[in-house]
């Protein structure tokens, strides 16, 4: 594969533009003429408004024009979709509240647009929305899954009753029951996953410009998937058919999931583009990146599993309560559903399992995918359980584990997954060794002496990644398929352009794709580039979520480089006066086996642009695209053991060691997949100890800036120790698994497990702030079976 | 942020001049208060007057008996310092626990004692140590400084110009850091001072602010040592509470990060 292909861990190209702060994110971008949009937002968590008197606002100095909600009514823009239809066990449609872009009548939730000031610069739009006199009846609100779900609640849409938004169901129900009758033992367990804050280190923003002489849209905006918004913005939001509309998503800084969605912002900026006839540039800030960007996880759960005598699961029984903030998001019906259930087998061999998931709306912020999206909740729900039920059976939490491991593949779970390969066992064995098992008893007694009380926790994870076979998830509800397209350009010199539908925010594509391409041609990576981003540029694709790029957006390169590659040959064998069968590709040359003739990539290239000699009947040119939809979900799959030292005095824990012992498949950057997977373990870290989003009685965000919001920072974390197992994944060509949500899903869990291992009290909820852990040290009645 | 005049004036008499003048002036030191109640349009000063880089506000100066820190000297150079650290090493200690290296470059002791923010680190080391605080008119002790959250002693004019620490004979600082903030969510500052006075503060923990601590003094007064403490109980009244901890956690803090602070003391 050459030095530079696949396997090598080659520098990031994108990071010399990265770290010299010459990047191109979209607020760097400036045009002839810009305003700047600031919205006026909501203070109250659930009000009705009764005026809004803009007229003061427009007489302030550079005010272009006030905008409200009315006015977008007014206009027939679309509400914002949800783009996925769940059904309740009834058969009935998830319940779906409207949400227009600005609220025309009723807020839901504090910081939601209610108007919009168009200025000349961005301050003189702020002073002027401070003139934009708003007045409200505010009305009871509910922003906990409890409150909401009460009788007499403050009901939040007249569409759905009871706040509920679907009562959802999978597996099944008669098999679980039967399953727990025969049980030997029953593990119970209750648990809340805590809300978390996406916190992308860009903010949302977007430029909109409006060419009236041609009828046509640019949006410049931060989005991990600008076809999709652009087929959101034409098909539902009726701004301008696709044809007009342009949607870059440049340089983006982090995503996590919450730039897959069409925000109402987005969508403001480009109408107003046309209503004021001026380009129109809203960056958010971080204030709003709390109150808006769309929040992850909020689930209360209640899981029971059912275990014969000789400690071998029977049956899993689970009932969710997820909250989905005051409106349902792009993806918000499938995150808790799909999902998250779809993973509650997880590595284990479980013969039944029914899961109810309840859909609950709340005056908050809208919940929707954010890194791992569903799957953390899973791995934390059923690795908290097999910890828990370690110790209620008395039995080794790593032996209880793999007495359960699945071992035989292809697998079919009884939620709906189909695992087609793994070695669970081997990568809890790596870690078991990494994190020297045998001498932690030793290593416990000797922090006791010390003062300080040590405990191990284990998280074996196995998630549904490379997102997603179109006809799989089409028939559960997906309203898009969930392929990816690759163009392969070679240019007339032979340096070539690849154009992807897949995004990059972060993941190093513009290497690790350029290392595919080069690596089969033998070429360095510098004589390939990674266009992406730009409808214009890219034919179409579904951009970058999911961890798909790799065993999706990969293959469909892969597709186009053996088209490519195949009439390159034809082209090589011709002026060669071989036979095609005969040409080798190595080193940037085609050669012909077992002869010194050869002809270098550049002189193909040119012959078939200057179509002087090329086989009878072939067209010039050589450029090849292709579609890859995959037949199966992957499944990447690991152990993670954290080791944690808990202070006695403070309740402060200190992660000692992290193991992280993970199956991708094949790795094409290693470096490349050290930091995806640093990264994902610093946020599941952050989870477990520091992160939470936090809402007073009266529903405001608590913690809407960093200094209540706790981000992981460097030393909150250890220097982790990651090692992989492989089996390659025989759903695509590349043997590739998925490395971009493995930390965040599977670290939560160990750092629980071994906090509560240490302090004997499995009582113990997310965020396992110090303040939290020393009160569970105070509490020695709630003993650790609990 | 709203528009403001930003004035960098040369002397301190000058500083006070530009501040008669404007109809809503604010001082600005390091900036880590007002700026980001600024950006936040909570606070529109009319005229922001840098007093961070008057020449007679840097410097330390060390004697036998006491360190002398100007106002203006920053977190960073009071950190490094090679009179403070022989001096009283739980000043530079408790520095190197302040902020981050961002912070340290800005920060400034007279700007952390002025504001008196309940979660400073400062304050509780000046009300430990009996410091003096020396202003542009007037010397005043520690104890008639702090009065409650966010306020001082100080008139709307007066400007600190130096912090005189007598030197102790003993002194420690321990803090539990906010996790999110990483001001204290809880420190101790003990004191043992030449005369022979025990003196302990916390910060972060009273709704009232900086606090002295008798419970733990009088206990160290008998037996100077961490074990000394073991059995006290310190009551939550009074004491805060917020999403970090409650206040029976901080009334533990108090007792813990004293008990490390006189480990750390000697």
């Amino acid at each position: 594969m050459g030095v530079e292909g696949i396997g090598a861990s080659v520098v990031r190209k994108e990071d010399r533009r990265f770290i010299t702060g010459r990047g191109r994110y979209v607020d760097d971008i400036k045009v002839m003429g810009m305003t700047h949009a600031y919205f006026v937002r909501s203070p109250h968590a659930h009000a009705k408004i009764t005026s809004i008197d803009v007229e003061a606002a427009k007489a302030m100095p550079g005010v272009v024009d006030v905008l409200t909600g009315q006015q977008i009514v007014d206009d027939k823009v679309g509400n914002l979709i949800c783009g996925w239809a769940v059904h309740s066990k009834d058969g009935s449609a998830m319940k779906m509240g409207a949400w227009p872009a600005m609220a025309p009548e009723t807020v839901r939730f504090v910081g939601q647009a209610v108007a919009v000031v168009i200025a000349e610069t961005r301050n003189l739009a702020r002073d002027a929305a401070e003139a934009v006199e708003v007045h409200y009846e505010e009305l009871p609100s509910a922003h906990h899954i409890a409150m909401a779900i009460a009788p007499g609640a403050p009901q939040l849409h007249p569409e759905a009753p009871g706040n509920i938004v679907y009562d959802w169901s999978i597996g099944e129900e008669k098999a679980v029951d039967e399953a727990f009758a025969k049980a030997a033992n029953v593990v119970t367990f209750e648990l809340v996953n805590n809300r978390l804050v996406p916190n992308a280190m860009e903010p949302r923003a977007a430029l909109a410009e409006y060419n009236e002489a041609e009828e046509h849209f640019t949006l410049h905006t931060t989005s991990q998937n600008p076809h999709v918004a652009r087929l959101v913005l034409s098909a539902f939001y009726n701004i301008a058919p696709e044809h007009k509309l342009r949607v870059v998503a440049p340089d983006v800084g982090g995503g996590f999931g919450s730039k897959i969605f069409i925000y109402p912002e987005e969508m403001v900026a480009l109408w107003a583009s046309k209503k004021v006839r001026r380009p129109v540039k809203w960056t958010g800030d971080r204030n709003e990146a709390f109150l808006t960007d769309a929040h992850g996880r909020d689930h209360i759960s209640k899981a029971e599993m059912a275990f014969d005598a000789d400690n071998k699961i029977l049956g899993l029984r689970v009932k969710t309560h997820a909250n989905f903030g005051a409106y349902m998001s792009l993806f918000s019906s499938s995150v808790p559903t799909y999902l998250y259930a779809t993973l509650l087998s997880g590595q284990y061999n479980i013969p039944a399992i029914y899961a109810e998931v309840i859909g609950v709306y709340t005056n908050t912020t809208p919940v929707d995918a954010y890194r791992g999206a569903g799957r953390p909740e899973a791995c934390y729900l059923l690795e908290r359980l097999m910890e828990t039920a370690a110790r209620q059976l008395k039995v080794d939490p790593a032996e209880l584990r793999r007495k359960n491991f699945i071992t035989s593949f292809p697998h079919q779970t009884p939620v709906i997954m189909a695992y087609d390969i793994g070695d669970f066992g081997a990568s809890l064995d790596a870690a078991l060794k990494a994190i020297d098992y045998a001498g932690f008893p030793a290593r416990r007694e000797k922090a006791k002496s010390e003062g300080k009380l040590r405990g191990l926790g284990f998280s074996c994870y196995i998630e549904a990644c490379g997102i997603a076979p179109s006809k799989a998830v089409g028939s559960l509800g997906a309203g898009v398929g969930l392929w990816e397209s690759a163009e392969v350009r070679v240019n007339p010199v032979g340096t070539i352009e690849v154009l992807t539908g897949s995004h990059s925010h972060g993941q190093g594509h513009e290497t690790t794709f350029a290392q595919l391409v080069a690596g089969r041609l033998g070429i360095p990576i510098s004589q390939v580039s990674i266009v992406h981003g730009d409808t214009d540029k890219v034919q179409f694709g579904m951009g970058t979520y999911g961890s798909r790029s790799a065993a999706v957006g990969m293959s469909a390169i892969f597709k186009a480089m053996e088209k490519v590659e195949k009439k390159a040959k034809k082209i090589a064998a011709h002026q060669l006066e071989a036979s095609e069968d005969d040409i080798v590709i190595e080193n940037g040359e085609f050669k012909v086996t077992g002869t010194d003739k050869s002809i270098a990539l550049p002189m193909v290239a040119l012959a078939a642009y200057t179509a002087h000699n090329l086989p009878d009947g072939m067209e010039p040119g050589l450029k090849e695209g292709a579609f890859y939809d995959p037949t199966n979900f992957t499944f990447p799959a690991g152990s993670y053991i954290c080791e944690i030292e808990v202070d006695k005095g403070t309740g402060k824990s200190t992660i000692i060691k992290f193991v992280a012992v993970d199956d991708f498949g094949r790795l094409i950057n290693p470096m490349i997949v050290d930091g995806q997977v640093h990264g994902g373990l610093a946020q599941g870290i952050g989870q477990a100890i520091l992160e939470q989003a936090i809402y007073d009685d009266t529903g405001q965000l608590v913690t809407a800036s960093f200094m209540d919001y706790a981000m992981p920072r460097a030393d909150d974390v250890p220097s982790f120790e990651i090692s992989h197992t492989t089996t390659l994944c025989p759903g695509n060509p590349l043997g590739v698994k998925g490395c971009g949500e493995a930390g965040a899903i599977g670290a939560s869990a160990a750092v629980i497990n071994a906090i509560t291992d240490a302090i004997g009290n499995n009582k113990l909820d997310m965020p396992a702030t110090p303040d939290r852990v020393w009160h569970a040290m105070q509490a020695p009645l709630q003993q650790a079976a609990e | 942020m709203y528009s403001t005049t930003y004035h960098r004036p040369a002397t301190v008499d000058e500083a006070v001049a530009l501040f008669a003048k404007g109809s809503d002036a604010k001082y600005l030191a390091g900036g880590h208060t007002l700026l980001p109640v600024m950006k936040q349009r909570l606070a529109a000063p009319s005229d922001v007057i840098d007093i961070a880089r008057i020449p007679t506000l840097i410097g330390i100066e060390a004697s036998s008996e006491t360190l002398t820190i100007k106002a203006a000297t920053t977190y960073f150079d009071i950190l490094s310092s090679a009179d403070v650290k022989r001096t009283i090493p739980a000043i530079a200690h408790l520095t190197s626990v302040l902020g981050d290296p961002a912070v340290r470059y800005r920060g400034t002791i007279g700007g952390s004692v002025a504001t008196n923010d309940p979660t400073a680190d400062y304050p509780a080391a000046v009300l430990a140590l009996n410091a003096t605080v020396k202003t542009n008119r007037r010397e005043i002790p520690a104890d008639a400084f702090f009065q409650g959250l966010f306020t001082t002693a100080l008139e709307n004019d007066e400007i600190i110009t130096a912090i005189a620490f007598p030197i102790p004979e003993k002194a420690g600082y321990a803090k539990m850091r906010n996790p999110a903030s990483r001001f204290a969510l809880t420190a101790v500052f003990v004191a043992k001072l030449k005369s022979g006075e025990i003196r302990v503060t916390a910060t972060g923990a009273s709704q009232d602010g900086v606090m002295r601590v008798p419970v733990i003094e009088q206990a160290l007064a008998a037996n100077w040592s961490a074990a000394a403490l073991e059995g006290i109980t310190i009551s939550e009244e009074g004491l805060m509470a917020d999403i970090h901890g409650t206040s029976d956690y901080r009334a533990n803090l108090i007792k813990v990060m004293a008990q490390r602070a006189v480990a750390a003391a000697g």
